[in-house]
């Protein structure tokens, strides 16, 4: 199981690596996304991984997964679905002011300096 | 008064000009001036135990950790500065406010006035010696304000920058010089400090601590070579230079050198960078004010020259000389200010200070001529005048002063500066008062009214008493004295009187005053000789050390920050990457501490999904729409895995984010791109790639060694679990967590939620007021349109399951505590179910039964959990401290109340209003032109011209 998740991980990280490096916003912001999920995943297995001890606690069950890194995760996935959505708002005002969704300044705007 | 009071007051009342500019400038200057009074008056009411040789404290701890304490202190030296910073300061609001002219903002003035004031008060007040820097800085800063005043004046403008450059410059080093005083001290109170002269004098440390805190004093106090950026200061308006430069400013430098006398002064080193320092200062200063044409640069320069003179006789490091220095302190000050405001009378009235183009002012401004005169011949040192006393007792200082092994250097070098002193002094009466009545002034000079010449008035008063009756002077100054050496000497004996006797200061004062005369008869050779020497000018210099400083800092930020996001992207993951790889092959690692164990067959499953929906969005997402399906079956994978690894609170999250996300997501690509064009060199997308590669193979080996591994100490959760149902009321620990142990953490979360659905919004009224307005209106849609906008399947359905749907999140906000679920995804589930309303039935509809606005929504989430924060307050417990009890009302079940299920309440509604006000501001975006606003739920798009006519709505 150990494996299978930190292999998930990795890959989740170099495909939003990968991701992050292209030069139009929109899969950029598929990158981040990405680069979300490992790092949520990232901190949740920090508690390390149990199956089936939830922490809801029951008479007569003594092991509980570490909660802890499931509460700060939990915040991590609202806020970033927040940050976002803010991210989305300004690459789409960029662009719809713009004309151009390229996330790097373009020869023509370094020229006029 | 107390200490505190004093220091507040003009900081309180900077308040005021600003808010009364609109009563008129009467009632501004006025209560300025009152508050000025008001602070002056209680500094008076301190004056008897000061006399009394007596020190007034006041403290109060602010960061005693730091050494930081806000903790003043009154003894003669900060009585005698702060006497003249808020005495002179009372003539300058008084004069002020009538120098100002109607286009000036005179509340603006006096507010800076004010602050600046304050900040003085407070330096001369101090005593922790951090307290003092950052009055220091605020002096800097303040000075900056008013110097800069004058914004439409591109001198203005340059000379505030070049002060605070300086100024501020020399606050760092004296930032640094204080610390490593206070480090050899171990304590940050002047009381301390000026206790431990031996310990400090004896450190290692001293000569740099000295030095640094030398280079800040000289700075402010315009020492040679620092001197230059105090004429340029001279573009703010004449009360602000006569405040800055006579009393308050450039003598802040001098008060630190005073204050510091005890412990600093008396070694080799300060004598001989002080006194050096001060002799090139006042020679240098007093031949370039003699050749300067206009009357503030000429006065400008002769202050430079007088602080020079102040700072030699606090560099020789005798008690005479401190006493010297600290009359000469006074008597500057009232002669200077004078002066400063006499030059602007003239500049006010003749409209030029060019001093070429005036003469023969004396039958013409007979009141400004007399109060200038005798002003000036004061500075210049004749007899029966203030000036002449102080600057005796400096010559008679300078005849026992040996630098560099010869007794002559210093008093030559005094009298040089001496005689062009007095030189200047006549080249201003004669040149400006004196000669025959000219026809060409600018304007037709004549005395100005009481208000513009009274306050100079005063000072020349005093000027005249204290050089007749010296003696009326000695004991306070003496005082002052006393309080400047601390245990370190005694006052010296000395009385103040005009006569010495035939003494050598007396021949070398005379001397002085017949090289001035002198050299006025030769003045017409002497300027074309000085025109003709080529020299440096400081402006130059300084403007070439600034502009290749700046140079030096767009290169070396040109090359890190190029514009290119990609590049700090790709920089940024490969300084992370070897980083890591350091840590990696110097660190150690221990052996695995947890079995390895084959997955099952359906956790390999979902895994495979992953992985493949992973690689297929980077290789396919330049389809879009595609990716977007992709990063969808990703998410669920994530919360499928979420499920089986014992967290059903995160996967119920994940899953709700994920439908709210994939919908924002659809909704910005409405009007972006459908597809991303290839680009970036084969090299390139090679080099992304192995980064890429690099970054998950370091992510995957980092995650596997601690999964495989136990944790090192034992996590706090153990806490939490013993406690959730204990303290927290709740069996859902996850939910117990963010609602009790951590909830002011969740609090600062849905506050920053809440700020990113505003933020969105405000981009969306920005785009929305713009040029993108009309663009959007216009839009032609890129792809074709579905006739039908509002399905009535759609529509039935969405309407028959909100109620539905509304009671599984209420069933999920209630169970939150004790089972998986609370206001966290309760709130992602209520927003999906209005959500589904606006797609199905359109948003006209939607907007139209909505009753509250989101914005409210979220403002009242946050408000509801502050309350019950605050509401622990009210049992005397810290804020959100939760209680709960447990209740039956028959026929019912017992259930529990708890304070944090209000709390989670407040969770709810902060959600609830982000998510909503998020994606109804991209929806905002899609209304076009060319559709009519319709309420009506199931209509059909007229846009698309091909739609059955009997269809409509």
């Amino acid at each position: 199981m150990e494996f299978l998740v930190a292999s998930a991980i990795g890959v989740l990280t170099a495909g939003g690596i990968y991701m992050v490096l292209r030069l139009r916003t929109f899969p950029v912001i598929l990158g981040i996304s990405l680069l979300t999920y490992a790092v949520n995943i990232f901190l949740f297995s920090s508690g390390r991984l149990a199956i089936g001890a939830p922490p809801i606690l029951q008479k007569g069950v003594e092991t509980y997964t570490d909660p802890l890194p499931q509460a700060l995760v939990l915040t991590a996935i609202v806020i970033s679905f927040g940050m976002t959505a803010v991210i989305v708002m300004v690459s789409l005002g960029a662009f719809l002011g713009s004309e151009d969704d390229h996330v790097d300044d373009q020869p023509e705007t370094e020229e006029r300096q | 008064m107390s200490l505190f009071l004093i220091v507040a007051l003009p900081f309180f009342g900077a308040l005021l000009p600003g808010l009364m500019n609109s009563a008129g400038r009467a009632a501004c200057g006025g209560l300025t001036f009152m508050v000025t009074l008001a602070a002056f008056i209680g500094l008076l009411t301190n004056l008897p135990s000061v006399l009394a040789g007596e020190v007034v404290t006041a403290s109060l701890t602010w960061m005693p950790a730091l050494g930081l304490n806000f903790t003043l202190m009154l003894d003669g030296l900060g009585f005698f500065f702060a006497f003249l910073i808020l005495g002179i300061g009372l003539l300058i609001i008084a004069y002020g406010r009538h120098y100002l002219s109607r286009e000036d903002h005179m509340g603006e003035f006096f507010t800076y006035l004010l602050l600046f004031q304050g900040a003085m008060v407070g330096i001369v007040l101090s005593d922790n010696i951090l307290l003092l820097l950052v009055f220091w800085e605020l002096t800097s800063l303040s000075s900056f304000l008013l110097i800069g005043y004058w914004k439409h004046l591109p001198e203005g403008r340059q000379g505030a920058r070049m002060a605070l450059t300086v100024t501020g410059m020399g606050g760092l080093s004296m930032i640094g010089g204080m610390l490593i005083l206070g480090q050899i001290a171990g304590s940050y109170d002047l009381s301390v400090i000026l206790q431990n002269r031996e310990a400090i004098q004896a450190d290692p440390l001293y000569l740099p601590a000295l030095i640094l805190i030398l280079i800040g004093c000289f700075t402010k106090s315009a020492q040679f070579p620092f001197h230059f950026w105090l004429p340029h200061a001279m573009a703010a308006p004449t009360p602000v230079s006569a405040y800055l430069h006579s009393a308050t400013m450039v003598k802040a430098g001098i008060f630190l050198m005073a204050r510091m006398w005890p412990v600093l002064a008396g070694t080799p080193e300060w004598f001989v960078i002080v006194t050096t320092a001060g002799l090139v200062t006042m020679v240098l200063g007093a031949v370039i004010a003699l050749f300067k044409h206009d009357l503030k640069a000429l006065l400008a320069f002769s202050t430079v020259s007088h602080l020079g003179l102040i700072t030699m006789l606090l560099g020789t490091g005798t008690a005479f000389g401190a006493m010297a220095a600290m009359f000469h302190i006074l008597n500057h000050a009232t002669f200077k200010a004078a002066l400063f405001m006499s030059a602007g009378i003239i500049d006010h009235e003749t409209k030029t200070r060019d001093i070429r183009r005036l003469g023969g002012l004396r039958t013409l401004m007979p009141v400004t001529f007399g109060i200038a005169t005798l002003a000036a011949l004061s500075m210049a040192g004749l007899p029966f005048l203030n000036g002449f006393l102080s600057k005796e007792m400096m010559l008679e200082e300078t005849t026992h002063t040996t630098l560099f092994g010869s007794p002559m250097l210093v008093p030559v070098l005094a009298t040089i500066g001496s005689l062009f002193s007095a030189a200047y002094c006549f080249r201003l009466i004669g040149h400006t008062f004196l000669g025959p009545v000219r026809e060409d002034y600018p304007a037709k000079p004549h005395d100005p009214g009481p208000g513009l010449w009274l306050p100079p008035a005063i000072l020349v008063v005093l000027v005249v008493v204290i050089g007749v009756a010296p003696f009326l002077a000695e004991p306070f100054v003496k005082i002052v004295t006393a309080s400047v050496l601390g245990d370190a000497a005694e006052v010296p004996k000395a009385y103040f009187k005009i006569w010495h006797g035939l003494v050598p200061a007396l021949y070398m004062s005379v001397a002085a005053l017949i090289g001035g005369l002198i050299l006025m008869a030769v003045y017409k050779p002497l300027l074309a000789l000085w025109d003709a020497t080529p020299r440096p000018e400081a402006k130059v210099i300084f403007d070439a050390i600034v502009e290749s400083a700046a140079a030096l800092a767009r290169a070396v930020t040109e090359a890190l920050h190029n514009g290119a996001f990609t590049r700090y992207a790709a920089v940024g993951v490969a300084a992370i990457l070897a980083v890591g790889l350091h840590a990696w092959s110097t660190g150690t690692i221990g052996a695995p501490t947890r079995p390895f164990e084959m997955p099952e067959l359906v956790p390999m499953a979902g895994w495979a999904m992953l992985v493949a929906a992973t690689l297929a969005l980077v290789l396919l997402h330049r389809n879009r729409f595609m990716a977007l399906i992709l990063i969808g079956i990703v998410g669920l994978m994530v919360s499928l895995g979420f499920v089986l690894l014992s967290a059903p609170d995160l996967a119920m999250t994940q899953f709700t984010v994920e439908v709210v996300t994939i919908i924002l997501m659809l909704l910005a690509l409405n009007f972006l791109p459908k597809t991303t064009p290839m680009e970036g060199s084969a090299l390139r997308q090679i080099r992304d790639a192995g980064l890429a590669i690099a970054g998950g193979l370091a992510a995957f080996a980092l995650a596997f060694h601690f999964l495989m591994r136990e944790a090192v100490t034992t996590p706090i959760s153990e806490f939490h679990l013993a406690n959730s149902y204990k303290g927290g009321g709740g069996t859902n620990v996850v939910n117990v967590i963010l609602v009790d142990f951590r909830g002011f953490d969740t609090y600062g979360e849905i506050i920053v939620l809440g700020i990113a659905a505003l933020l969105i919004y405000a981009l969306t009224e920005t785009l929305l007021d713009g040029p993108v307005r009309a663009k959007l209106l216009n839009r032609v849609p890129d792809q074709p349109q579905g006739g039908n906008m509002h399905p009535m399947m759609m529509v039935v359905l969405t309407r028959v399951m909100m109620p539905i749907v509304l009671l599984v999140g209420f069933y999920i906000f209630l169970r939150g505590h004790n089972e998986p679920g609370g206001g966290f995804i309760a709130g992602l589930v209520v927003s999906i179910a209005v959500v589904m309303q606006y797609m199905a039935s359109g948003f006209s509809w939607a907007s139209a039964r909505l009753r509250y606005p989101y914005h409210g929504v979220i403002g009242a989430g946050v408000l509801v959990a502050g309350l019950t924060g605050i509401g622990s307050w009210f049992v005397a417990k810290p804020f959100l401290t939760s209680d709960f009890t447990y209740v039956r009302i028959p026929p019912f079940h017992e259930f529990e109340l708890a304070t944090a299920a209000l709390f989670d309440v407040g969770v709810f509604l902060a959600v609830v209003g982000a998510v909503m006000l998020s994606l109804e501001s991209f929806s905002r975006l899609a209304r076009r032109a060319d559709m009519e606003d319709s309420e009506h739920a199931m209509d059909i798009d007229p846009s698309r011209g091909d739609a059955p006519e009997q269809a409509g709505g």
